[in-house]
């Protein structure tokens, strides 16, 4: 197995790979229906009830890698079959329950929802009880717990309820597309679609970069990514599937901080625009502030709308940890500038659809981008930048008083603060996902060995500034 | 007359920086901005023979010690 951080991922990859194996060999239409029983031969289940429900589960999942159905346009989908209707909320008595004498949460239920049985052992008539949470607070043993779907825990702005068939089910206008339930469900039942069909296509049709050339632009979160190889080996593998350069999308952020940096000293309070989830949550939430989101284009977009403006006949895919930016190239204002959108777990997929082993290609090289373009990956790393852009600027007569919001729920605070008119800051950075990019949910691993990771590829940038960074781009 | 220098990373690596200052100095120094139009591309396909320089559509090979030299004798001719 490569380095997933869970087997469902695992899974997720599998398909994306099988499907993109058949889509470069041009049999993807002959044996889609064939790709669930490659994956799950034989007749002994490993996974659910039967082999039959994990190959209908399978085939949701090819429809999904392939793009999903036009009607649901939506890049976060349930798999309703996938859903195990988790016993959700609710409080449960665990084994911790000793059988105590005193019964103390028999006395704190008012709804008398709680009975015992022959071992003394408490439980729960959930008929009766209506979540008040009395019980588990008065427990000696901490026996009594609340269980929350997964799904509904990682959706912290409470996008996701239950259906009527007790699956998971997602409020799309409140959906932000950032994908914590796709990583958080242990079943796999929330899954992101993918765009690797519309790569592998536009890789073909280019006849090797001649018809037009196809660039890749990578996220800075790469440099914390497929670290079982050298980035330079993922670079050349990038290459080798058909892309003729690799870009850092960290250059659009040097850019980025570079604009920042002025139009935040003129307009006196603003919200950063690169995170996508942060952007739609405050469109969503707080329409009131949306005045004071930063007109920059995300980085990969003020990027690639550079590369567009400078080469003719130019392909542009975003590789990232972001299922967000998927619906972000959707919009009006990024389509016209990037082509498709893929996740580092589908990096994978493609590397292994082409049985490349990436660890034995010769290394390439990546920079362009500076240190600071490169910790926007990173919570904390895009108010680092604007910092230095104003010092880089000379721009003196504005006090920065920035704000890192780590995670959506941090976002969430900073934003009803600024809503009263009781923030204090002037810069507000948000990140929908908990350690900003690096936390994302297309990633292969996620955890604190990737913050190291993040920084030590931030260090090894050629360009020490942003202003030396972004002055190798002819105007 | 339109010259494409690769800013991609395998030339930005080898110089391209230079590369463009020193073309940019020699344009200046010749008065030649309304004649050129100079421009950067992230990729020309010849990574190994970087820094890579394109003058109307023909790569050329140039090092930073080298691109006065260049623009001498491969871009001025080609303005007479």
């Amino acid at each position: 197995m490569r380095k997933f951080d869970t087997k469902v991922q695992y899974l997720k990859y599998k398909v994306l790979r099988e499907v993109a194996r058949h889509a470069w060999n041009d049999t993807l239409l002959e044996h889609v229906m064939d790709i669930p029983k490659d994956i799950v031969p034989g007749k002994i289940p490993t996974m659910r009830c039967c082999v039959y429900k994990e190959r209908a589960i399978l085939a949701e999942r090819v429809k999904l890698a392939m793009g999903g159905t036009a009607d649901q346009p939506h890049v976060i989908q349930v798999i309703d079959i996938a859903c195990d209707d988790c016993p959700a909320s609710g409080y449960d008595v665990t084994d911790s329950c000793r059988g105590c004498l005193a019964h103390r949460c028999e006395d704190a239920c008012r709804r008398g929802a709680i009975s015992f049985d022959h071992n003394h052992v408490a439980h729960i008539d959930k008929s009766k009880c209506v979540e008040c949470g009395q019980c588990a607070k008065v427990c000696p043993y901490s026996a009594i717990v609340n269980r929350k779907r997964p799904c509904q825990n990682a959706c912290k702005i409470k996008a996701i309820s239950i259906n009527e068939d007790d699956a998971a089910k997602i409020d799309y206008d409140k959906c932000i597309s950032c994908g914590a339930c796709v990583y958080q469900c242990p079943f796999g039942a929330i899954q992101d679609k993918s765009y690797i069909l519309n790569v592998i296509d536009l890789l073909k049709k280019s006849e090797n970069n001649t018809k037009y050339k196809v660039y890749a632009l990578v996220a800075p979160a790469i440099g914390s990514q497929l670290t079982y190889a050298k980035l330079g080996q993922v670079v050349s593998g990038i290459k080798e599937l058909g892309f003729i350069g690799v870009v850092e999308a960290a250059l659009g952020a040097d850019l980025v901080a570079w604009a920042e940096g002025r139009e935040l000293a003129e307009k006196g309070l603003l919200t950063s625009s690169c995170c996508p989830a942060f952007v739609s949550y405050i469109k969503n939430e707080f329409p009131k502030l949306a005045p004071h989101i930063s007109h920059n284009l995300s980085p990969m977009a003020t990027i690639a709308k550079y590369i567009k403006e400078h080469e003719e006949n130019v392909k542009i895919v975003f590789i990232g940890p972001c299922t967000a930016k998927k619906a972000e190239v959707q919009l009006e204002t990024v389509q016209p500038y990037v082509d498709a959108a893929i996740t580092f777990e589908e990096l994978q997929a493609l590397f292994d659809s082409r049985e490349m082993d990436i660890t034995t290609l010769p290394e390439d090289v990546l920079d362009n981008a500076s240190y600071f373009g490169r910790i926007f990956a990173r919570s904390g790393g895009l108010a680092d930048a604007v910092t230095q852009s104003l010092k880089e600027q000379n721009i003196t007569d504005f006090q920065l008083k920035p704000i890192s919001c780590d995670g959506i729920e941090e976002c969430r605070m900073a934003l009803l603060k600024m809503n009263r008119g009781v923030l204090d800051a002037n810069f507000v950075e948000g990140m929908a996902c908990v350690n900003g990019c690096i936390g994302g949910a297309g990633n292969l691993t996620h955890g604190e060995k990737n913050k190291a990771e993040g920084d030590k590829y931030g260090r090894e940038a050629m360009e020490k500034t942003i202003a030396a960074a972004i002055s190798m781009l002819p105007k | 007359m339109t010259i494409t220098v690769c800013i991609g990373s395998s030339c930005h690596i080898k110089g391209s920086r230079f590369v463009l200052e020193e073309l940019q100095a020699q344009i200046g120094k010749h008065q030649l901005e309304e004649k050129i139009h100079m421009t950067g591309a992230f990729c020309l396909g010849q990574c190994q023979k970087g820094v890579c320089v394109q003058v109307d559509g023909e790569l050329f090979s140039v090092a930073p010690d080298t691109a006065a030299d260049f623009f001498e004798h491969s871009v001025l001719p080609r303005l007479m």
